[in-house]
């Protein structure tokens, strides 16, 4: 293979044959990964004894212990109850739907390159709503309980393959067409939401209204079920595209330059995205700020490399929505806040300083 | 669907060009960009071994003529080939182990540092037995761009001449045997200028193919074997510089008076416009 030597007459400044590397940045991910999932852990053995009956973290551990057959031991009839029937489905749900909506916001802007795209911009969070909206508005009931969780989910779907549809050309999805086109599609399901709204009577107003503020409270075990099998095939295929979305930052054109089939990329890539996503949104409603934030905070301590940042967010999405799951039921108890707004109220200010704190280090998105 | 868009098809590894052997072309190529023909019947091959330039005004389809020959743009008429098959029947996997290309400008979305981005020009060979060179052909296409001090800086942080250097260290990392570099020297200063066509004569030497659009026709009569000036979507002129780069053809197609003169020392031909004080 050919060589490259600095020639005699110019020696080259720093002729140092090993490649450079900054072991802190190379360490860095590991540690961080190693952390979040302790920090998870922690957090989802208190969320579960957290409440109204207060169980002892150490009682948590011991009874999911003895579940699972490795020692441990039972609760009394009524902590098994509150436990297995109430607090750990919701534990885990918040688990899901957050690791959801991690992973998807880092596949979003890893795949439109831009570090300020979240999912609802392309307008799943939305489509997914009007299939939920609709379901309760028009009093459908043709799969029992899973009614709402069905219609959101195949909406959510539907409306990516018409993002997608609509904004290809020529055999490629320009981002700014894609954005645009998200753009549309947001202001046509508020619209059909609104109607549905408009259509639905007083207690399914409220019904919807809730619904759309996002919230957990409703958690069962078939609800998991529900979430269960999308969120894992989604959350398992992610990171085998981890290097080729990191080509994708060199642009288009350079990605596939380098080997990437980026039109193929893309619509793996936006049906994972549109499972996570639509996935979380039936069971828990829209909350947003989730899979913009926790990329954004992964990418300013370990670095951009999507090896790291793909599982990284999964992890930490699921931390933050099981905090803020804890958060949203205790801080006012025995009233519960709305998760979604929990997560805006604080998601919003925090965005803006990390956007102006960002742009001044690096000088600027480009 | 599912199926075919996760089977991945095995990559057939190229061989090295043998030196003077064509590697790739463009046969009677004709491009058509938004309903304009940018690109008329244009006859134009890359030669192991050789550093072909593309030279012409502004508008003339350099761009365009290099675009087509990395596979970019679809063919309106006639074909391009590289290693012996069209250029549209390999898969971007292994056309990336053919072709390595610098874009104009350099764009990177995200914050990587400029070790990470120039090691991006390894990824085509992932799971090949080239994989063992990663380090080496990281650190070499970094040392010869002169980009080894600022290694652990964000792309981000840099100047556009130094950005300018690190996506050619990405393209060199690349090592394939057809490099297409589209103005590799627009942002730089004089050194570096001829540091980068240095770098194109001995990846020449090596036995690559190397085709450069340049602006600089003094930097495409010093260091190309060949020169191509396009002009309104056609090649003008083909050959070596001492014979394409004659006065009277150069100030036609520039508009502007320009004459050839020899360089006292070497008699490479210097070019310079007629400057009237």
């Amino acid at each position: 293979m050919t060589t490259l030597s600095p020639t005699s007459a110019e020696p080259a400044t720093e002729p140092d044959p090993a490649p450079p590397s900054r072991p802190a940045r190379r360490r860095a991910p590991l540690l961080l990964v190693l952390g979040l999932a302790a920090a998870l852990l922690s957090a989802a053995l208190l969320s579960a004894g957290t409440g109204a009956y207060g169980i002892p973290v150490g009682e948590v551990a011991g009874s999911v212990l003895h579940r699972l057959h490795l020692g441990g031991a039972a609760l009394d009839r009524v902590g098994e109850s509150v436990l297995w029937n109430v607090r750990l489905p919701r534990v885990v749900l918040a688990l899901l739907v957050g690791a959801s909506l991690g992973c998807a916001g880092a596949l979003m802007q890893g795949v439109f390159g831009n570090p300020l795209a979240e999912p609802g911009v392309i307008g799943i969070s939305a489509g997914a709503a009007v299939g939920a909206v609709g379901a309760i508005a028009l009093g459908l009931t043709f799969l029992g309980n899973w009614t709402v969780t069905v219609c959101a989910f195949a909406a959510g779907l539907s409306t990516v393959g018409l993002v997608y549809l609509l904004s290809r050309s020529g055999g490629r999805s320009e981002v700014v067409t894609l954005i645009l086109t998200g753009i549309a599609v947001n202001a046509f399901a508020g619209a059909l939401i609104g109607l549905f709204v408009f259509l639905a009577d007083n207690a399914q107003i409220s019904q919807i209204t809730f619904w759309q503020l996002g919230s957990l409270s409703q958690a069962t075990w078939p609800k998991v079920l529900a979430v269960l099998p999308c969120a894992l095939a989604g959350l398992a295929v992610a990171p085998l595209y981890a290097r080729k979305l990191d080509l994708l930052a060199l642009g288009e054109r350079s990605a596939r330059h380098l080997g990437v089939d980026v039109e193929r990329l893309r619509i793996v890539l936006i049906l994972v995205v549109a499972l996570l996503t639509a996935a979380a949104v039936a069971v828990a409603g829209i909350i947003t700020f989730v899979g913009l934030l926790v990329p954004h905070l992964l990418r300013m301590a370990a670095g951009p490399g999507h090896r790291f940042l793909i599982p990284g967010s999964a992890l930490a999405g699921a931390l933050v929505l099981v905090v803020a799951d804890l958060a949203a039921r205790t801080a006012v108890a025995p009233a519960e806040l709305p998760l979604g707004v929990l997560t805006a109220l604080f998601g919003s200010p925090f965005f803006f300083w990390l956007l102006r704190r960002t742009r001044r280090r690096q000088g600027g998105w480009a | 669907m599912i199926g075919k868009l996760l089977t991945r098809t095995p990559r057939r590894i190229p061989a090295r060009p043998e030196p003077g052997s064509q590697y790739a072309d463009a046969r009677a190529l004709t491009v058509r960009l938004g309903g304009r023909t940018v690109l008329d019947g244009v006859h134009l091959a890359a030669t192991a071994g050789e550093v072909l330039a593309l030279v012409g005004p502004n508008g003339a389809g350099k761009s365009t003529l290099l675009a087509a020959l990395a596979a970019d743009l679809p063919a309106a008429g006639g074909e391009v080939r590289v290693d012996g098959r069209p250029a549209d029947a390999w898969s971007a996997p292994e056309l990336a182990l053919r072709r390595a290309v610098l874009p104009q400008s350099a764009a990177l979305s995200f914050p990587f540092t400029v070790a990470e981005v120039v090691r991006m020009g390894r990824a085509p060979w992932a799971g090949t037995p080239a994989e063992d060179e990663d380090g080496a052909a990281v650190a070499a296409a970094m040392a010869a761009t002169e980009v080894t001090p600022f290694s652990a800086r964000p792309f981000a942080a840099l100047s556009g001449g130094e950005r300018a250097r690190v996506a050619l260290a990405r393209t060199l990392a690349q090592r394939a045997p057809l490099l297409l570099l589209d103005e590799p020297t627009a942002a730089l200063d004089l050194r570096h200028q001829e540091l980068v066509l240095r770098i194109c004569r001995q990846r020449a030497a090596a036995g690559d193919a190397v085709v450069v659009v340049l602006h600089d026709l003094g930097l495409a009569s010093a260091y190309a074997d060949r020169v191509a000036v396009l002009h309104g979507g056609r090649i003008a002129a083909q050959g070596p510089p001492a014979e394409v780069f004659e006065a009277d053809l150069l100030s036609r197609i520039y508009r502007q008076p320009i004459e050839v003169v020899a360089h006292p020392g070497t008699g490479t031909p210097l070019v310079v416009p007629v400057r009237s004080r």
